[in-house]
């Protein structure tokens, strides 16, 4: 075998994120290992896997059959892998499959056999398969049609749990409790698959899930198995999952392990996956039926001469066990890579090696580096993945969560008790919380027990809260359990925290004594100084003066039972000693991005490993603290020290004491380390790069204000706040609408853009509960206005090397969420040497070392600067892949001093960036485009020219267009008449156009006839909604005038209910002028079959 | 209350008490399973052992009724744990980890760094120590360290009776006879050949086999704690065994036995296999199972006639033999689990096979 095509997953989205980068990267490594070429097909830019460094050749392109086809034409390659690459990749490969493709051009399907995948993913055939060899699965009916669902439903009796076949993260799933709810989430599923499942749901059950590895000599071993907090019917990726279970037996353990085992030989499977089993917790106590268990056992004995596997049934027969198979991935999943981060055991490495033929125990243990892979990893502490949520970045969608995924990231923490990690968990969250007691962020202060109650009942993102708010009043874990359903043993372990904390409140004295009980129950000096009365600093001092530190522990895979040389590190206080020796001096610590968020994902990632692995020039030895199990930035073989830690001043200081590391970098892991550089700074730790007081120049907007200002660079009239009649009267002299903000912004966080005074009234009152310290910002917002990024790196105020480039959308739409174009075409010569000249004289003003990113606004040619932020930027992948300039290295090479000037000449190719949204998963989330980020994710493609990369883009988003028909809504007079000529190249291309009343009558008198449709409050048919639902059109245009609807209108709008009907029957939606111009422009120049088939390397 | 570890070498651990408070003495060893802590409390082999267990929280699903344990009571002198949790969660427990030890009158602490303890043990080896309270410091200091590998554990764990077990049914092997010799034997040994539809016979270490009125179909010399050479009784029953060609199956301390029976040597290992992810890949093939081992004793020369069955894919160690003709064959490691993986179980289909 010569050259494998690896299929990547693409951008970032809700159910499918950054564990896929990081289990592509392994793969690629693994393969080298064993002097075989390969091929990467990821459209997602932003992603280590996409670097020079790993796959011998990249493909910035969709991961779909038509491109993956002519891509395997061209390259030619011997096999493909489709277990990397999530559910997009499985899913493209079975349809090469089944298309014959694979076949025609020769190429092997590695690992897990395609009859066996598709097996798994087809839900009857393979409870089927499961029956066969006695493995129980719930009661369930696949169905066609609602009608007959509406049939097994009631056969089943409700409630009922309804699954979507084929589908990422469970989308579309849910527990329904009569027919009304039955109908309509079984409608929308159908949306999204052909085949829906209906089945009995298991009320309160467990969930446990088993990680399993097997190698073509039949060799297996379940390398983790993870329990989860929250029962059954809660996503597995939206609950918290504990590692190793915690309330299962030795029998229960081993039983569903056999059972895993059974199941994965029984497939066939070669690499990894992954299965999923409901647990009754109080089963009845089962009759034994003597005479099938002699069957069973004449049949495992049949097969022993034979075969040497298999263990006897017989001996737990009289336990009682009631278990469900729920599902299984023949995969690497999400939980593989929390598995693999859990336990310190590489699953992707060793999936890759096990489906080139090679047996577990050849594979050498990557950790201890004595011992191989054909083990069970032993455990000496707990893991515990926290899920984190975005949900208030979308208007209209509740918190609650279920069976279907919303979570956009997790942390993982480790410690020796449940309460030291989960403490640790909800620090890592980054989400203002101090520990799972918190009640200072806004939630659960004023709720009355009752409603602590129902939000304890109905799952929702913030339920821990809730609970150890219920067991502070006095609720009892019995109740609470009865609510919830989680287990009464993760009930009792939140209590010993909340009753720690009460008796500290109580007593306020011997806190010396009781300070390290409460550091081992997972306590932040922060909190316990908030409890005390103290400054965080002062139980700092305190508890290190009683020598209250943590302890350095490695993860070693083998419990200390060997001598392990691993890397692999976290601290706990439920120790007394280090495994480690602190490096010292040579040491440079690199502070990681945290959990993925919206704003903060897969990109931050990317800056940070580069950044750590460009160290090793400068003789340093790296220090990665990091707490995101879907990251790169926590393998093993990224940094010469990780620690799974949070990022936090107090753990950053503990490892910078212990360390005794030289320095610090805060400027390469998004907003997240930027955030404590100050405490940093002042704790006497050194920051490599821009010194903390300069960061704080640019971060406060009033210091950076006035800089522009002394500065004489152009910025849009704004002021602060603290008032609302003063307010009141700046927007009412600058003139609506403006844009509101509080004064440190991640993301558009709380962010918004008011078009009257009401409006501003209502979101001041909103913003200012957000944040009472802090006064909210106004400043002017301009309309039509281009937005353009600058990324630079400087050494000691001198530029060394930038790149410009410039959105699609104008300014208004968050630069997260705006399509990107590089080179930035549209920016005269005069704006761009401005551009430059700016950024020149706030480097040197900034005494900048390191990365950089300024946020420009150009109108009327005038160049105003809207933001600016000293750290990496989002755009910094996508920027260094489309100019073959690594910044991270720059950045490094510009903290010693080191940095080259790059000229970097104007490329004879575009490139474009366009992003991912997941509204799909927000249940009534408004998609229209706003100040706010929404998307999840992003992709980038190359191309001769804007359209045709900018087409390609879209495709890898899932785009598609299969027919030609669309439907077009547009708002205003001016936007009709700038939409008006792209509509005609829409008809000229054969599009079907439907338009609604206003929209119809205007093309009309342009000579463009449409199809009349209805809004809904015209009462005629066909209504807008008609349309869409059953999906005569694939393409939606809605133009809203700077939505006139309003922000905080209650009632719901047209604009509203297309989009989201849209977004709810999966047609691309259209919502921002300029990219819908550019998209129909590129429509009309590129078919699909023009969109040329060339590699990175051909570029550039 | 709080009590103290003290190690051979003088080396002293405080924690909190949650078992009886009273000093005990024993052979300091850690084991790396993740669960089934009542399994291995009950487990003989661990007779005149402190146990360390690796896995930092214990106790969190309480303690079964009696018919779930390996034996009919705890069989470690001490426990040591990270964490001890007191709210047990499971259907099954019938009382607290805590309850438990002090029914039975074993002590039990709580000492933060475990991991510390199994490095321990790992560099410098196994060694004795003590459980000692603060009550009476000077009685319990003066109290001595047993060392129970001196003493003839197995005799003490050993049935005093001869049991006969079978199931009702006989379908597979109608009326087998196999003698179990309970050299500390775990019920689940004995569950795994009831099971298969053979009568158990269960005798004491040092019992005449050959006495009993019985057709002897097969032997099964069980697991069981200490140094195998001082079960001289038992070697030279399994001396008699090999004479009569009767089919034989010996399990970790019986897998010691039938090599210093049949010509071999054992020696002490510097800590032991004590776990449940120990891997051991059968001679000459790809074949791995994951195993349960408990065990500070090992196999060094291979008895002449006998060929190495599986080795320890971690150290290389021999973890059994087979007969290259007859019908003897044993492993080190547990096929009966109770706690650990179950790969092995068709160990006594294996071994029936011959009968």
């Amino acid at each position: 075998m010569k050259k494998i095509l690896i299929l990547g997953s693409g951008a970032l989205k809700i159910g499918q994120a950054g564990e896929f980068d990081y289990s592509g990267s392994q793969a690629i490594k693994a393969f080298r290992e064993e002097g075989i070429k390969t091929v990467l097909i990821n459209p997602n830019i932003a992603t280590i896997q996409t670097s020079k460094e790993l796959a011998d050749k990249v493909y910035f392109l969709p991961v779909t059959s038509e491109f993956v086809e002519r891509i395997i034409e061209k390259e030619k390659p011997d096999a493909i892998a489709l277990s990397f690459g999530g559910q997009t990749a499985l899913n493209c490969g079975l349809e090469l499959y089944k298309k014959g493709i694979l076949k025609k051009y020769n190429v092997q399907v590695l690992g897990t056999p395609v009859p066996a995948i598709d097996l798994t993913e087809d839900r009857e055939k393979f409870a089927n398969h499961l029956h066969k060899i006695n493995v129980s699965t719930p009661k369930s009916f696949a169905v066609g049609s609602v009608e007959n669902g509406l049939k097994k439903a009631k056969e089943i009796g409700y409630p009922v749990m309804i699954r979507a076949g084929f589908s990422l993260g469970g989308q579309k799933s849910g527990v329904v409790y009569d027919e009304k709810e039955f109908i309509a989430l079984a409608t929308e599923a159908f949306a999204f698959s052909p085949q829906i499942l209906v089945e009995k749901y298991l009320k309160h059950f467990k969930e446990i899930e088993y990680e399993v590895v097997r190698d073509k000599y039949d060799n297996c071993v379940t390398v983790c198995n993870m329990e989860n907090f929250d029962p059954l019917g809660i996503h597995t990726g939206e609950s918290i999952v504990v590692a190793p279970s915690q309330t299962l037996t030795n029998f229960e353990y081993h039983r569903l392990r056999e059972l895993s085992i059974k199941i994965v030989r029984s497939l066939g499977i070669v690499g990894e996956c992954n299965v999923q089993f409901a647990l009754n917790p109080h089963p009845k106590s089962q009759i034994i039926n003597y005479k099938s268990q002699i069957n069973n056992k004449s049949k495992i004995l049949d097969t022993k001469n034979s075969d040497l596997v298999g263990a006897c049934d017989l001996e737990f027969s009289a336990f009682p066990l009631e278990y469900y198979v729920i599902e299984v991935n023949a995969r690497l999943s999400r939980s593989s890579a929390l598995a693999s981060k859990a336990t310190g055991y590489p699953l992707a490495y060793v999936a890759a090696k096990l489906i080139l033929g090679k047996s577990l125990i050849e594979i050498k243990n990557q950790v201890t580096q004595t011992t191989q892979s054909f083990f069970e990893p032993a455990l000496d502490y707990i893991v515990v993945k926290i899920p984190r949520w975005d949900m208030d970045k979308f208007k209209g969608t509740s918190e609650k969560i279920g069976s279907s995924m919303k979570s956009v990231g997790e942390v993982m923490a480790i410690g020796r008790t449940f309460e030291e990690a989960i403490q640790k968990g909800v620090r890592m969250l980054d989400i203002g919380a101090q520990g799972v007691t918190d009640t200072s962020t806004s939630f659960s202060v004023n709720f009355t027990e009752e409603e602590i109650l129902a939000k304890i009942k109905q799952a929702n993102s913030k339920r821990i809260f809730f609970i150890t708010k219920a067991l502070k009043l006095g609720i009892t874990v019995e109740k609470i359990y009865e609510l919830s359903g989680i287990d009464p043993w993760f009930l009792n372990r939140l209590k010993t925290i909340v009753d720690a904390e009460r008796d500290l409140t109580d007593v306020r004295t011997g806190l010396d004594l009781s300070l390290r009980r409460l550091k081992q129950l997972g306590f932040s000096d922060k909190k316990i100084g908030q409890l005390t009365g103290k400054k965080e600093l002062e139980i700092r001092e305190l508890r290190i003066k009683n020598k209250i530190i943590p302890s350095v522990f490695q993860i070693d895979t083998l419990a200390g039972e060997f001598l392990a040389k691993t890397n692999y590190l976290y601290t706990t206080y439920n120790g007394n000693h280090h495994d480690v020796k602190p490096i010292g001096e040579k040491s440079v610590m690199v502070l990681g991005s945290g959990p993925y968020r919206i704003g903060s994902s897969v990109e931050f990632d990317w800056t940070c490993v580069n950044t750590a692995l460009k160290l090793k020039k400068y003789g340093k030895k790296s220090i990665i603290i990091n707490c995101n199990p879907e990251t790169v930035s926590t393998d093993y073989d990224i940094s010469d020290r990780l620690y799974f830690e949070e990022i936090s001043f107090e753990r950053v200081a503990d490892i910078y004491d212990f360390e005794k590391s030289s320095s610090v970098i805060v400027s390469v892991g998004g907003q997240t380390p930027n955030n404590i550089a100050k405490k940093i700074d002042q704790y006497g730790m050194k920051i490599l790069g821009t010194g903390a007081v300069d960061i704080d120049r640019a971060e406060d907007r009033k210091k950076f204000s006035q800089l522009l200002d002394d500065l004489e660079i152009k910025q849009p009239v704004w002021n602060s706040f603290s008032e609302m009649d003063v307010a009141l009267k700046f927007a009412h002299l600058v003139g609506y609408p403006i844009l509101v903000r509080p004064s440190y912004v991640l993301s558009g966080a709380a962010m918004n853009l008011c078009y009257n005074p009401i409006e501003l009234k209502h979101f001041i009152e909103k913003a200012t509960n957000i944040n009472k310290k802090h006064p909210v910002t106004i400043s002017k917002y301009m309309v039509n206005a281009r937005e353009v990024e600058f990324d630079g790196v400087a050494e000691k105020g001198q530029v060394k090397v930038f790149a410009i480039s410039n959105h699609i959308e104008h300014a208004g739409v968050h630069s997260g969420d705006a399509t990107i174009v590089y080179p930035a075409e549209r920016v005269r010569f005069f704006s761009g040497e401005r551009m430059i000249e700016i950024a020149r004289e706030l480097s040197k003003s900034l005494n900048i070392s390191g990365p950089f990113n300024i946020q420009f606004m150009v109108k009327d040619n005038e160049v105003y600067v809207i933001e600016m932020n000293l750290r990496a930027s989002r755009t910094f992948p996508f920027i260094s892949k489309v100019t073959g300039v690594n910044f991270a290295e720059v950045i490094v090479d510009s903290f010693f001093g080191k940095a080259c000037d790059y000229k970097i000449k104007y490329p004879n190719y575009v490139a474009v960036k366009a992003p991912q949204f997941s509204f799909a998963r927000m249940e009534g989330a408004d998609p229209a485009l706003g100040v706010e980020m929404g998307s999840t994710g992003e992709v980038a493609c190359f191309g001769d020219t804007a359209e045709e990369a900018y087409l390609k883009s879209l495709l890898s988003t899932g785009v598609s267009l299969k027919n030609k028909s669309a439907l077009v809504t547009i708002g205003g007079e001016e936007f009709k008449l700038r939409f008006a000529e792209s509509i005609w190249r829409l008809k000229n291309l054969g599009f079907v156009l439907y338009a609604t009343k206003k929209t119809h009558l205007f093309l009309k008198t342009k000579g463009v006839m449409t199809k009349l449709v209805h809004k809904l409050h015209e009462k005629a048919s066909p209504t807008v909604m008609d349309l869409i639902e059953k999906r005569k059109v694939s393409l939606v245009i809605n133009l809203s005038e700077y939505d006139q609807e309003g922000s905080f209108k209650k009632e719901i709008t047209d604009g509203y209910l297309i989009r989201r009907t849209a977004i709810d029957n999966n047609i691309p939606l259209f919502t921002d002028l300029n990219s819908a111009r550019f998209f129909v422009n590129a429509l009309d120049r590129y078919k699909v079959k023009d969109l040329k088939i060339k590699s990175w390397d051909e570029y550039l | 209350m709080i009590g103290k570890l003290i190690l051979q070498d003088g080396s002293e651990f405080e924690g909190q008490s949650f078992g009886y408070e009273q000093p005990r003495s024993g052979e300091l060893v850690f084991s790396t399973g993740m669960v089934g802590y009542p399994e291995s409390l009950t487990d003989p082999s661990y007779e005149g052992q402190i146990l360390v267990l690796t896995y930092p929280i214990i106790g969190s699903y309480g303690v079964p009724e009696k018919k779930f344990w390996e034996s009919d009571r705890i069989h470690v002198s001490g426990l040591i744990v990270s964490e001890y949790v007191d709210t047990p969660s499971h259907f099954q427990s019938k009382m607290t980890l805590s309850e438990w030890l002090k029914n039975e009158k074993i002590p039990a602490l709580v000492i933060k760094d475990t991991r510390y303890l199994t490095q321990k043990l790992r560099d410098g080896g196994a060694q004795l120590a003590k459980i000692v309270f603060q009550k009476d410091p000077s009685t319990s200091l003066r109290t001595g360290f047993d060392d129970p590998n001196k003493k003839n554990l197995v005799d003490m764990v050993s049935t005093k009776k001869i049991v006969i077990e079978s199931r009702e049914q006989k379908f597979l092997f109608p009326t087998k006879t196999i003698i179990l010799i309970d050299c500390g034997v775990k019920k689940n040994i004995i569950r795994s050949l009831l099971s298969r539809g053979v009568k158990v016979i269960t005798v004491p270490w040092d019992y005449d086999i050959f006495s009993l009125k019985e057709k002897i179909d097969g032997v099964l010399v069980s697991n069981g704690p200490g140094d195998p050479k001082m079960c001289d009784a038992t070697i030279q029953t399994v001396k008699k065994v090999m004479g009569k060609k009767i089919p034989l199956l010996g399990i970790c301390l019986g897998n010691q036995i039938l090599a210093l029976a049949s010509g071999g040597d054992t020696y002490k290992m510097k800590f032991g296999h004590r776990g449940q992810n120990q891997p051991v890949q059968m001679v000459r093939t790809k074949k791995c199972f994951l195993t349960t081992q408990n065990h500070g004793f090992a196999i060094g020369k291979i008895p002449a006639g006998f060929k190495p069955w599986f080795v320890n894919a971690n150290d290389d160690t021999n973890e059994g033999i087979k007969h290259v003709q007859l019908p003897f064959m044993s492993v080190q490691f547990h096929p009966e689990a109770c706690p650990g993986p179950t790969d092995t179980g068709w160990i006594f289909d294996e071994f029936l096979k011959k009968i």
